[in-house]
């Protein structure tokens, strides 16, 4: 954030795009889709700023345009409203040439290893593209740094000559994770990129993730379902629900006292590796029902029909995004200082 | 975590980096004959007929032309190995002459096709919006002419000879072309890997060039062997109205038109050039089949 203040204009930036500081902030971001069906409202004012080197994690239950938001921040997507800032430059303002060379900083790694995969293009050939886009350097130099890369990310040099199809589901992550690295971005959305690994090796990779983002500084937002997953990556936390952000602050702080209902009830969700009879049973908290359709999402607070402390008041007035602790934001009527609304009986 | 534990396939070592290159395309291409007996035999077949083709003015035992008014319709015999037509020329160094006519043909109209349909698939289905909507109805349109009757409106127009008929054959056929690379375009655009590669900020004709196209054309190369077999009989169609080939120029499908007339009195006029077309439309097809195969590395191995 320092860093941004200390230069406002894009032409103080000697070093242009690239070496801008790489903080990325949504301003009452705005997804829409036009469907037969009438508008879906992906992402619907979303405001937050992520900081160069953390990595704030984006929570949300499918349907609460997690991915949408995802795409967003990688650019692959267009804003209907608000915007995107990378650093100092604002992605819907700049021309297109300035925003084909910024890409390259702003990367999505995605939530189906294999499909992210050219499955007619061999691992090296995958791997070479990102710099055979931008131009870098000849084929041999190419070449090794594709290598280089799949070695980083602890695959051998030698897999280049084989397939997507016959590579395990985390060989191919790890493929797609050195295709990215091989541009050295400084922000990478991980969108459920875990999801669909198993379980025993989602903790290297996720440790992968951590020792890249050490040795070269990268940005993330982490976007997942899993809270175990999130609270175990994030600096901070951001819980997104049909298209708006219910609650976002530092990691600790959402996890042990949250202030939304709707993330205690998530945090509820989460099972304990506990018999029955030890489990804390005040805490559980059950979300009613499914995820409201964005179509039409309810008036007021968007969380209140499966809301337990729901009063007339959420289905009247939308929610005031505010700073309830310090660094920890809320949008929920009731919410205090001292954590949630009880529930309502 | 230590990084011993991240990489457990590490310790297999670097390679030599001359190691990396495919083996170069002609060896590829016989490797691939050999692993596939159904690609070499279809091949050779294929071969064989182009090189009788080819070579019939040194081959052929007769002229095609050389008229044997004494010996018409007549059975095989050592002078002449399938027999004489209505004029007493030889069948089978006619059916010599005839291949390389037949045979460009049916390439030329397959080619038309692809030059004139692919492109125009391709584009519809990527761009999508209004300019899809502008080709598909115009693919449409064509359709919905009954094929042999476009061709025929299309030669008339063009002017009759074996190059118009089989041009306008290819215009018949693009349409198909098109209209199946488009299907498989939409969905082959919505495809991960291109959103990957545009996130790297891959122009658009990378995108198409690079990923849409190999992962589309797979079912055109199937398609295309079959509209070549249904090319060698639209040939003979069009040869038959007197179209395609004029005299005293063969082709496969003017033989069995001018059998045709004697179906009645010498049915066997007609099996020389049929089977050879048959043959020939079978290799054709056998091959793309293989060739499908070999193209698709998630079947290599499956053959």
């Amino acid at each position: 954030m320092n860093a941004r203040v200390s230069s406002h204009s894009p032409t103080d930036n000697a070093t242009g795009p690239r070496g801008a500081n790489a903080g990325v902030r949504a301003e009452d971001l705005t997804i829409h889709f036009a469907t037969k069906a009438g508008t879906v409202k992906a992402v619907d004012g979303v405001s937050f700023e992520i900081e160069p080197g953390e990595t704030f994690g984006i929570i949300g239950e499918s349907g609460s345009g997690k991915t949408t938001l995802g795409r967003a921040l990688a650019g692959l997507l267009k804003a209907s409203g608000g915007d995107i800032h990378y650093g100092e430059h604002t992605l819907g303002k700049l021309p297109r040439a300035e925003r084909q060379r910024l890409r390259r900083d702003y990367q999505i790694i995605f939530q189906d290893p294999h499909a992210a995969l050219n499955p007619r293009m061999t691992i090296l050939q995958s791997v070479m593209e990102p710099l055979e886009i931008l131009k870098e350097g000849d084929k041999s130099s190419r070449q090794r740094a594709a290598r280089e890369a799949l070695e980083r990310v602890g695959l051998a040099p030698e897999i280049g000559r084989r397939y997507p199809h016959e590579l395990s589901g985390g060989q191919k992550q790890r493929v797609n994770i050195a295709r990215t690295l091989t541009v050295r971005p400084k922000f990478i959305v991980c969108d459920e990129v875990v999801a669909a690994l198993d379980v025993s090796i989602r903790g290297a990779v996720l440790n992968l993730f951590a020792e890249l983002q050490e040795e070269f500084g990268i940005t993330y937002a982490f976007i997942t379902h899993d809270i175990s997953v999130v609270s175990h990556v994030s600096d901070r936390i951001g819980v997104l629900y049909l298209g708006r952000l219910m609650e976002m602050g530092p990691t600790g702080a959402v996890t042990d006292a949250p202030l939304h209902p709707y993330t205690q009830a998530l945090l509820s969700a989460e099972p304990l590796p506990l018999p029955g009879d030890q489990r804390d049973q005040r805490r559980r908290i059950r979300l009613e029902g499914e995820i409201p359709s964005p179509l039409a999402p309810p008036s007021g607070c968007r969380c209140r029909t499966r809301c337990p402390a729901a009063q007339t008041r959420c289905a009247e007035q939308i929610p005031e995004w505010r700073e309830a602790r310090p660094g920890h934001w809320v949008a929920c009527h009731f919410a205090d200082a001292d954590g949630p609304p009880g529930p309502v009986r | 975590m230590s990084s011993e534990t991240l990489s457990p396939s590490r310790a297999s070592g670097t390679p030599d980096a001359d190691q990396w290159h495919e083996p170069a395309l002609p060896m590829r291409f016989l490797l691939w004959l050999k692993r596939d007996p159904r690609a070499s035999i279809s091949l050779l077949v294929l071969v064989l007929i182009l090189g009788a083709a080819l070579l019939s003015p040194w081959l052929a035992p007769h002229s095609p032309s050389e008229q044997n008014l004494d010996l018409i319709l007549a059975p095989p015999d050592a002078a002449h190995l399938l027999g004489t037509d209505d004029l007493g020329r030889d069948v089978f160094s006619r059916l010599m002459y005839g291949g390389a006519n037949s045979l460009y043909a049916a390439l030329l109209a397959v080619i038309v096709a692809l030059v004139i349909g692919m492109p125009l698939g391709l584009i519809a289905g990527f761009a999508g919006g209004w300019v899809d909507q502008v080709i598909s109805r115009v693919i449409d349109t064509f359709l919905s002419f009954p094929a042999i009757i476009l061709a025929v409106a299309v030669t008339g127009a063009m002017g009759i000879g074996l190059t118009n008929a089989m041009f306008s054959v290819g215009l018949v056929f693009a349409p198909q072309i098109a209209r199946l690379i488009r299907a498989r375009t939409l969905v082959v655009r919505q495809e991960l890997y291109v959103d990957a590669a545009r996130c790297f900020g891959a122009s658009k004709a990378r995108l198409l060039i690079r990923h849409v196209l190999p992962n589309a054309i797979q079912p055109v190369i199937v398609q295309s062997t079959l509209l070549l077999a249904v090319a060698l009989l639209a040939e003979a169609s069009l040869s038959f109205l007197g179209l395609g080939v004029q005299p005293p120029d063969v082709s496969w499908g003017s033989m069995i038109a001018r059998g045709y007339l004697y179906m009645s009195i010498v049915p066997e006029q007609m099996y020389a050039p049929g089977l050879i077309i048959m043959v020939t439309a079978v290799a054709f097809n056998a091959l793309g089949e293989s060739l499908r195969s070999a193209l698709d590395p998630t079947m290599k191995g499956h053959g």
